[in-house]
């Protein structure tokens, strides 16, 4: 038990050793335009204070004594906010970093969320559960198929399913996954109109309607997801059951007279379980990044559309909090991967 | 990691079929970029983002050869910049003549048509007359125009002008060729120019006609050139139809195949040195990692697990946001994401060159560390690196692709990825215009399945245990 302890505080800490990097890479990345973009906010909304108050205005005779004072102002108000400071000072790095870690990314420019809050926070923190949604419902697709159609090819190796499994992984990881969605739309919203097009429900979230008109949205995305992710699964599970099939203890199932099926179904997937198990968690985070683009396609009103409309309008305090997010949900489920890993295969503790 | 020769691995490549059709794939990959470079002209390419370069091609208008798969006749577009030149001169006149010679074999009238011309004149305005030719002989004027006067003596100046269908006088004057010649009373506010001109002969015309006349067409303009340094500097005719092209245009007017065509080397190039260059920082970081050992490895593979874990999207977002997005920074970051995963690999493997017996015997020899690094263990990774190389540039094609999707792409330049991004948000895929949304993505497709057979076929002439599974 001590032995799984220590691997665990080792992984949590180098969770923690990662996302403090990334966090400082984000802001060392975004910084001086981040700076530019604030300073450049509060030159604005100073000098339109100022010139609005005409009794202020007033007392000026020369309009450069009004310039002057203008300036003055506008550096005290980013003396206060410390950014006299270079982003890269150690006081603000830590300020920053400090906030990012606690989910405080503070308010976006342009995007507001459905109530109308333009707290970063809540905006990600409404459109998570989304994505969550389709892609955790889009996996459990992905590894039950390449589950049951990886094992049936182990069965018959070099069989015709067995080959059309390789050729399928190949030319289903040759495609950009959201490109299908876009033939999706357009085979099955526009020629056939079985789907809708666009994958956000047209009724607010509060209706009682709205979990079946989600789910009804959520059809066409899932389904090209489950299908373009399947192949290069089934491969996979392919190639660690047909390894395990070559074992010993599987030649002496055989030799005991168990049926094929069982051995193959019952004790070669129950060997193979482990690293499966590992790579769903690991195939979850890895498919997260191009899934992102995905959702853009079917407007799924989930993290990735967010991200795509954040990028369209510069939406940098968003951006920030996005990318945070995701490079967090990315870490946990490796970090689930590995400490499954270490459950279920001792060995790994050590190393 | 036995002994390789470039010989034996391509004995070895042959033997698999899907390598082979990837090479065939790949060299299909490459003629088409030479032909891009050579029949494309730059200019178009760099005016791909510029509206005003795009303005004589229709809007949305599908493949030339979606008339076979539909089974409709729909009418080219077509862009005719070559007409056959002659001169003649009479006294002080010289008449320019510019015969345009098509076939016109669809089952739809053209939406309008367009001559363009640009002439050079100092003193006497020159004269334009337009008229056409049809299959069945009748010769019908279209329009008869001068060129604004200038004053006498004035220093000989550029002027373009255009002859649109839909000038007033134009309907006129055919109104007035079809009583004369053929007897047929039209009025001439209720017909278009492109109906009296491409119609059928016989009493039907006067309601717009019955069907296309087919066959070959001319239409001629002859310029009246009055003055000693006048000219006739270009013309060109637009016939408007609803398909063109290869590959169809966009809602912004642009003749996809420019974008299409030249996406294949910007693809390509891409896709090759992001992948050299990030398998080869990865395997030098292995193999000075795996062999100096040590503390220094302890550092470097700590470094590598974070670099692993980074997420490799949202990175390419924040970097192409601030830094700047032109190609070879889009390539750079690639980069920086992509030898990662070859680092591991490359030092577990240097781990196993370094305990064989010869390394031990260079070592005694007192062959310096750098020495042995890169003329003992680097080249016997070679053939991995080129497997991994192979696999690499799908990888960084389709993030290319993905990060010009979500709109991050090189502004300066049309690639797939952009040209999707376009589709995406003109609605390309709800609204049908399936031409916008199939060529770029198939082509992305067969670039990386290239590719991905490719380093297939190599992976399994290296690792021979492969096979058998």
């Amino acid at each position: 038990m001590m032995g799984l302890m220590g691997f665990l505080i080792r992984r949590v800490l180098n969770m923690a050793a990662v996302l403090l990097v990334t966090v400082l890479l984000t802001i060392a990345i975004l910084g001086p335009s981040a700076d530019a973009i604030l300073k450049r906010a509060i030159e604005q909304e100073t000098r339109a204070e100022i010139l609005q108050n005409k009794e202020l205005v007033g007392k000026f005779k020369d309009p450069r004594e009004l310039e002057d004072y203008v300036k003055s102002q506008i550096q005290g108000k980013v003396a206060s906010m410390g950014l006299n400071d270079p982003w890269y000072s150690p006081r603000r790095l830590w300020a920053i970093a400090m906030k990012v870690m606690t989910l405080d990314f503070g308010q976006s420019y342009y995007i507001r969320g459905y109530g109308g809050s333009s707290n970063v926070k809540d905006i990600i923190l409404e459109s998570l559960p989304r994505t969550v949604l389709l892609f955790g419902t889009a996996t459990l697709l992905i590894a039950v198929l390449g589950i049951l159609v990886g094992a049936a090819a182990a069965r018959r190796a070099g069989s015709i399913l067995d080959k059309a499994v390789l050729g399928y992984a190949v030319l289903s990881n040759s495609f950009p996954l959201w490109w299908i969605g876009m033939l999706a739309i357009l085979v099955f919203s526009y020629t056939l109109r079985i789907f809708p097009a666009r994958a956000t429900p047209p009724i607010l979230p509060s209706d009682p309607a709205y979990p079946m008109a989600l789910l009804y949205h959520m059809a066409l995305p899932l389904l090209t997801i489950a299908l373009i992710g399947f192949g290069g699964w089934a491969y996979i599970v392919r190639n660690l059951v047909a390894g395990i099939l070559q074992e010993d203890f599987i030649t002496v199932a055989k030799a005991r007279g168990v049926p094929e099926r069982k051995i193959v179904y019952g004790h070669a997937l129950r060997s193979a379980a482990p690293p499966i198990v590992t790579i769903i968690a690991l195939a979850l985070s890895g498919s997260f990044g191009g899934a992102m683009i995905t959702e853009a396609v079917f407007d799924w009103p989930g993290l990735g559309r967010l991200y795509w409309e954040a990028i369209g309008l510069l939406d940098v305090p968003v951006i920030v909090g996005l990318t945070y997010v995701s490079t967090l949900i990315f870490l946990l489920s490796v970090f689930i991967a590995d400490v499954l890993y270490g459950v279920f295969d001792p060995r790994v503790r050590v190393g | 990691m036995s002994a390789w020769s470039p010989r034996s691995l391509w004995a070895e490549y042959k033997r698999c079929k899907v390598g082979l059709a990837g090479l065939a794939l790949f060299a299909m990959l490459l003629a088409l970029s030479v032909i891009a470079i050579a029949s494309v002209p730059l200019d178009s390419y760099r005016q791909w983002n510029n509206p005003s370069h795009w303005t004589e091609y229709p809007r949305a208008a599908p493949p030339a050869w979606a008339n076979y798969v539909t089974g409709l006749k729909l009418p080219e577009h077509m862009v005719l910049r070559n007409p056959t030149v002659r001169q003649s001169a009479a006294g002080w006149v010289r008449v320019v003549t510019h015969t345009y010679y098509f076939s016109f074999l669809y089952e739809a009238f053209p939406d309008d048509f367009l001559f363009k011309f640009s002439l050079i004149y100092g003193g006497s305005p020159p004269l334009v007359e337009l008229s056409a030719e049809r299959p069945d002989g009748l010769r019908m004027l279209l329009a008869r125009i001068a060129a604004p006067p200038r004053p006498e003596g004035s220093e000989a100046r550029a002027y373009n002008s255009a002859i649109f269908s839909t000038d007033v006088s134009l309907k006129v004057n055919l109104a007035n060729c079809l009583a004369d010649r053929v007897g047929v009373i039209v009025s001439p506010d209720g017909i278009s120019p492109e109906r009296m001109i491409f119609a059928k002969e016989g009493p039907s015309m006067a309601e717009g006609g019955t069907g296309v006349l087919k066959g070959d067409y001319a239409f001629q303009a002859r310029f009246f050139l009055f003055g000693e340094g006048d000219d006739v500097l270009s013309s060109r005719l637009v016939i408007g139809g609803k398909v063109f092209g290869p590959f169809g245009t966009d809602d912004l007017r642009r003749d996809l195949s420019v974008g299409i065509l030249w996406g294949t080397p910007i693809a390509l190039s891409i896709g090759v040195s992001v992948a050299i260059l990030s398998v080869s920082i990865g395997i030098a970081y292995g193999v000075i990692s795996g062999y100096c050992g040590g503390r220094l490895d302890e550092l470097m593979m700590r470094l590598n697990d974070v670099a692993y874990a980074i997420p490799a999207l949202p990175f390419l977002i924040l970097l192409a946001l601030s830094l700047g997005r032109s190609l070879l920074y889009m390539m750079a970051y690639l980069v920086l994401f992509g030898w990662v995963g070859v680092a591991k690999v490359a030092r577990s493997v240097a781990l196993q060159i370094k305990a064989a017996p010869y390394i031990e015997a260079v070592e005694l020899l007192g062959a310096p560390s750098r020495r042995i690094i890169f003329r003992h263990i680097a080249p016997q990774l070679i053939p991995y690196a080129m497997a991994n190389i192979a696999l690499s540039v799908p990888a960084a094609i389709l993030a290319e692709a993905g990060l010009s999707f979500i709109g991050l792409g090189d502004p300066t330049m049309p690639t797939w990825g952009q040209i999707l991004h376009d589709a995406q948000i003109h609605g390309a895929a709800i609204r049908g215009l399936w031409w916008w949304a199939l060529s770029p993505g198939v082509m992305l497709a067969l670039s990386s399945l290239a590719f991905v057979m490719m380093g297939y076929a190599l992976d399994r002439a290296l690792n021979p245990k492969m096979r058998g599974a």
